[in-house]
């Protein structure tokens, strides 16, 4: 099972809408919050008169999967699966500020759209787009879990190309919750400045993120994603080293193959400890970076991830921002990107080129 | 060669019963599950009857033998019931040698009880409790369900809206032919919420006396809750063990109605495509068909345009259908899982369960559900169809193990 990945769109907290740049400017925050910089207009991506009805998340989705399709080249994809933590939280939390009173509600367009299954429906709408549509809703295995569903369909014989992605948003009553429950530092904290942070939580995050799977390579190709394994509540730190190692074996690779590790490093005292352990024991000689200092820290990261390990091997080139440690690797070809949520959703993607 | 998938248990919590011997009791019975609602604190409490499980969330928490207190959502709650059904009735067991995953579905996840939190929350944003809210994603009633089946393997949510549950089954039948899994618990779960029955409120697509699908009168969906799993196992599993198969999960389909994001095309497309691609999948042709469980909500819009696509595939005489629906309501993420375990009862009942309340048949079809259970001993294929917002059509198909 393998996929070549054809074309990408990312809307990110980061500069990466429109750009041929690669990271070279960096945004800057202190806020405790990630927010994603939109496109100026969504005009390129959806039409005026539809698009003012659409929440924020509905829009930013559209317009990363039409940029990721626009990209490959894929004019009607074979199948679209969308990963997400929460959905519409925006439209949720317009019904929910309503329904304890006497009189219901009466407007129906936040229910529509509130629907986890909004985007890749959507998607499929804008396109015709009748073929086999999907959305998963696992934490931080929503990403994860549709990418493992389109190299499914695409090893199945069903699917050539498959539109896969990830997105969440955050909302101002989401992140106070979040913030009560633990999740985010309180005060102003640069997020460049993430490594050398030592206290519990991480700062919030979101992103849109639309890839385009592919049984061929043509010339758009970026890279290959060669496995996706998620892992359950791991009993020990060393099942998630034997499961690194067993995906390794099975595309005939060993660690010292792995060019770059990148790790869902994001400045929790209470789980950062883990991934330098996981470092330290498997890949001790290997060059190491981190991303959630540019992104934040949302359920479905790891679309800007892989983003980044599909730029940096069709770039050759690791953007100094994201390093960790000053090893050096060349040529770039294998890329293994960690995830993990509380040490109970672990995720493992592998990327080569 | 493709390894068969077969189905070796099945369990099911729904307002027609706690199990799946409570349930098929109501289904021979000819007794709904829809009447007045008497456990969810709302509104529209006098206005509309919902399809509740009779069953407190203490009273659920009994069942599944905790009685201290927690934080389990009922949505949560349900699907823990009748996933232990249905591991028990396959007769697997965990930890054991071989890869077992669980897949499951829901719509609103742990809303029963962010719904709650809310309401004190917004009028003071320092107030309303977090464990009411700790719990509101798609994912914790899995991972609940998972750590309570003892499953530490590959486990994913999925939520395509009414579809969800049949394309965790789906799936699940995927991913053991690909040899990914050899055995997989497979089904979806949802509770209802303040927030479901107000949002569908909104549509104004609620009959007040209880749906009547397929009828010319009909007038909207009635919300039900419930949770239902099926194990699938592999061939290869099956003919190891000797086990005993209730059913094959022959045909799968999914196909997306690109037409409106709450609406059905008037032709019907993806439910067409949904059922034809299953069929093809299946290598059955309609004539083969014995019964056909409908997605069927009682909405105007969704029986005239799964109607429409129905007469496509099977012409002016379809095989006997019915919406099981007018028994158990609409259990949105639990629907095409709770109508997969009534496919797999009718299968080895030899009964085929009918469409209660209908009266006047459609103007705009020549076709019209049965109403009275129909004994018939060989029900060798069934097809059933789940259709959700958002244009995500999902047609399974069940098959009688012959020998």
């Amino acid at each position: 099972m393998s996929a070549f990945i054809n074309g990408i769109g990312m809307i990110s907290p980061q500069k990466t809408v429109e750009t041929h740049d690669f990271l070279e400017e960096i945004v800057e925050y202190d806020s405790g919050y990630l927010k994603c910089i939109e496109p100026v207009s969504y005009k390129p991506y959806i039409d005026p008169i539809q698009s003012r009805r659409m929440s924020r998340l509905i829009k930013m989705g559209i317009a990363s999967a039409k940029m990721c399709l626009n990209e490959s080249g894929c004019t009607l994809p074979d199948a679209i699966i969308t990963g997400t933590g929460l959905g519409s939280v925006e439209e949720t939390e317009k019904i929910l500020a309503t329904i304890h009173l006497d009189q219901p509600f009466l407007n129906p367009t936040p229910f529509m759209q509130s629907t986890y299954n909004t985007i890749s429906s959507q998607i499929a709408i804008q396109m015709k787009c009748h073929n086999y549509n999907s959305t998963y809703v696992h934490r931080t295995f929503s990403f994860e879990s549709s990418l493992q569903d389109a190299l499914l369909q695409i090893s199945e014989g069903s699917s050539r190309n498959v539109l896969a992605g990830g997105i969440d948003e955050m909302t101002q009553n989401h992140l106070v919750i979040t913030r009560r429950a633990g999740h985010w530092k309180n005060g102003v904290f640069k997020n460049l400045e993430m490594l050398s942070w030592d206290s519990p939580g991480s700062v919030a995050g979101e992103g849109a993120s639309f890839f385009l799977l592919s049984e061929d390579k043509n010339e758009t190709t970026y890279a290959r994603l060669r496995d996706v394994k998620t892992i359950y509540k791991p009993a020990t730190p060393g099942e998630v080293i034997q499961r690194v190692y067993s995906i390794l074996a099975a595309c005939g690779l060993v660690t010292s193959d792995i060019d770059l590790v990148l790790l869902g490093i994001n400045g929790d005292n209470r789980t950062d400890p883990a991934y330098r352990t996981f470092a330290r024991t498997a890949f001790p000689e290997t060059p190491l970076a981190y991303y959630k200092h540019l992104c934040g820290e949302y359920h479905t990261a790891s679309g800007f991830a892989l983003w980044l390990a599909s730029n940096i091997l069709k770039r050759q080139t690791i953007p100094g921002i994201l390093r960790i440690n000053d090893l050096q690797c060349n040529p770039l070809r294998n890329i293994l990107i960690y995830n993990q949520y509380y040490n109970v959703n672990h995720s493992l993607i592998l990327v080569t080129i | 060669m493709p390894q068969r998938v077969y189905i070796t248990g099945i369990g099911m919590i729904s307002s027609i019963g706690n199990d799946t011997g409570a349930a098929l009791t109501s289904l021979i019975e000819e007794k709904s599950g829809i009447g007045e609602i008497t456990l969810l604190d709302t509104v529209l409490k006098d206005k509309y009857p919902l399809a509740e499980v009779k069953l407190s969330n203490e009273e659920l928490l009994e069942i599944i033998g905790n009685s201290g207190k927690t934080n389990f959502t009922r949505t949560a709650l349900l699907g823990m019931v009748a996933a232990r059904e249905a591991l028990n009735a396959s007769g697997i067991e965990i930890p054991g040698k071989y890869k077992t995953g669980l897949i499951s579905a829901t719509t609103v996840g742990g809303m029963d009880r962010s719904e709650n939190f809310y309401k004190e929350f917004l009028a003071d944003p320092s107030k309303g409790h977090l464990i009411d809210i700790v719990n509101h994603d798609c994912a914790d009633s899995t991972e609940r369900i998972a750590d309570f089946l003892g499953i530490t393997g590959f486990m994913t949510t999925i939520s395509t809206a009414c579809s969800s549950s049949a394309n965790s089954i789906m799936l699940g039948a995927q991913l053991i032919k690909a040899g990914f899994l050899d055995r997989v618990v497979a089904g979806g779960t949802d509770s209802v919420t303040k927030f479901t029955l107000n949002g569908f409120n909104t549509l104004m697509i609620l009959d007040k006396n209880g749906c009547r699908p397929f009828d010319e009168n009909r007038a909207g969906l009635t919300l039900g809750e419930g949770a239902a799993y099926v194990v699938l196992e592999s061939e290869e599993l099956v003919k190891a063990g000797n086990k005993k198969v209730l059913a094959e999960l022959k045909g799968y389909g999914n196909a997306n109605d690109a037409y409106h994001q709450t609406a059905s095309s008037p032709e019907g497309t993806g439910a067409y495509l949904a059922m034809n691609s299953a069929l093809q999948l299946s290598g059955l042709n309609p004539g083969d068909i014995d019964y056909i469980n409908v997605h069927g909500t009682g909405t105007q819009n969704n029986d005239l345009s799964e109607g429409v696509a129905l007469q496509k595939i099977f012409g002016e005489k379809p095989p006997p259908f019915s919406s099981t629906k007018s028994y158990t309501g609409h259990t949105l993420g639990a629907a095409g899982a709770l109508e997969a375990v009534i496919s797999v009862l009718s299968i080895n009942h030899g009964m085929l369960f009918p469409n209660l309340r209908f009266e006047t048949p459609m103007k705009e079809l020549g076709i019209t559900p049965f109403t009275k259970v129909i004994m018939r001993a060989d029900v060798q294929n069934i097809l059933s169809n789940s259709f959700g917002f958002g244009g995500n059509n999902s047609t399974l198909i069940f098959s009688k193990m012959n020998g």
